[in-house]
């Protein structure tokens, strides 16, 4: 006797999965509906670029705090009331300079201190991103607007352990002196990761 | 394994898909998968080594088709098959529909006794490991040479923990090797480097 189904059967959509996995944990009394929607909450209001975005600003305009940052990141964004997930042991902080520019990706999944920089974008989960970065840096960074002069030295960082980074991005000259919460608002994610400068 | 999933380096793909400050979501339902995996990782219902060689047994054209949130819904569907929780029946009778997850796994591995610790500065060489489990070593670097610039704290050795094998917490050195040792005459001029289990790695000559 065939083992196989004789009626070929379609897959199912994306909404009948998660609806699936939902209902079969909420029936045994998961309560997996209840923690969704908390959790839906975190990622989209809390677990975002501002984040980040503090504790670049705060690096900017407090010598010490930029220096405890670069020597043991994790504790340091505690300091701003900022966390990391117990898995991220380590949180290592890149500081760019007119002629270095570091940059993050993970080629094996899509891991980020996301905590911290927010979730990540799209392209940065995708296949694109993932093999070519490493490889061809700086014709993937001027494809993505980024043009880099010949003498800044590329330096990519693939998240391969459980160590998270973060890219440090120079302060625009023009903002020198300006208050810390106005330069909050011009760190962008995409900074954070590497891919751009402010 | 030299899975689909260890992109690093791969050819073809064309440019980055890429908008300024692109969105992390784009439907209700990717969302929603989020939070199913996030409430797992909170139940303790797996650990991140066996989450992420979930969706690296994907079947090949099953990986390269799906979203990433259809990937991480699917590692997070098989280990829930895969423990005992939900039965894959189960889940097609609900979802009315076949509901893809990925192979089996294969067995994994402890660390290597005979691993050694580096400092920074020190030149070493990736193992020429093969395994056909879990591994956090990209194969770009497989018997290449890097110089150690740092070492993070001692995490799970992911070969093991993904398996549920004993094994001793180990630290990862980042390690920085040049992109054209990697890809000859083949790479963008750039320094990469690489969170690197102690496991994989062996000194490389004479120096100390």
């Amino acid at each position: 006797m065939p083992d196989q189904d004789p009626v070929i059967r379609r897959t199912t959509s994306m909404e009948q999965r998660v609806d699936a996995i939902q209902a079969a944990l909420d029936e045994r009394g998961m309560k997996a509906t209840e923690a969704v929607e908390e959790l839906n909450h975190l990622a989209t209001e809390q677990w975002v670029p501002q984040n980040g975005a503090r504790v670049v600003a705060r690096a900017w305009v407090d010598a010490a705090f930029r220096e405890r940052l670069l020597a043991n990141g994790r504790a340091a964004v505690e300091e701003l009331g900022l966390f990391m997930p117990k898995h991220h042991r380590h949180l290592v902080v890149l500081e760019n300079t007119p002629t270095v520019q570091n940059v993050i990706c993970c080629t094996l999944c899509s891991c980020t201190a996301f905590t911290i920089i927010g979730l990540p974008p799209d392209w940065y989960k995708d296949f694109e991103y993932r093999s070519r970065v490493v490889r061809e840096s700086r014709t993937v960074l001027r494809e993505m607007g980024l043009e880099l002069a010949p003498e800044v030295e590329i330096r990519v960082w693939d998240t391969t352990a459980d160590t998270r980074y973060m890219v440090l991005p120079m302060q625009p000259p023009e903002t020198m002196g300006w208050p810390e919460e106005k330069l909050v608002g011009i760190v962008t994610r995409d900074a954070m990761i590497g891919v751009a400068r402010l | 394994m030299d899975g689909i999933h260890d992109l690093g380096g791969r050819q073809g793909f064309g440019r980055v898909r890429y908008t300024c400050n692109a969105p992390a979501f784009h439907a209700d339902w990717e969302v929603r998968a989020n939070s199913l995996y996030a409430f797992a990782v909170r139940l303790g219902v797996f650990n991140m080594d066996e989450y992420r060689h979930a969706i690296e047994r994907m079947e090949p054209r099953h990986y390269l088709t799906a979203s990433y949130y259809e990937r991480s819904l699917t590692g997070l569907a098989t280990l829930y098959v895969e423990k005992g929780i939900v039965s894959r029946e189960e889940l097609e009778r609900r979802a009315d529909g076949l509901f893809p997850l990925a192979a089996p796994s294969a067995p994994g591995r402890t660390n290597v006794p005979t691993r050694g610790r580096f400092k920074f500065g020190d030149r070493v060489r990736v193992r020429l490991d093969y395994v056909p489990g879990h591994v956090r070593m990209p194969g770009y670097i497989r018997g290449k040479t890097g110089v150690v610039v740092s070492e993070s704290p001692a995490y799970p050795f992911p070969d093991a923990h993904a398996h549920g094998v004993e094994a001793q917490d180990e630290p990862t050195y980042d390690v920085r090797f040049r992109s054209d040792e990697l890809w000859a005459n083949s790479a963008d001029a750039a320094l990469i480097h690489v969170g690197v289990f102690q496991s994989y790695l062996e000194r490389f000559g004479g120096q100390s």
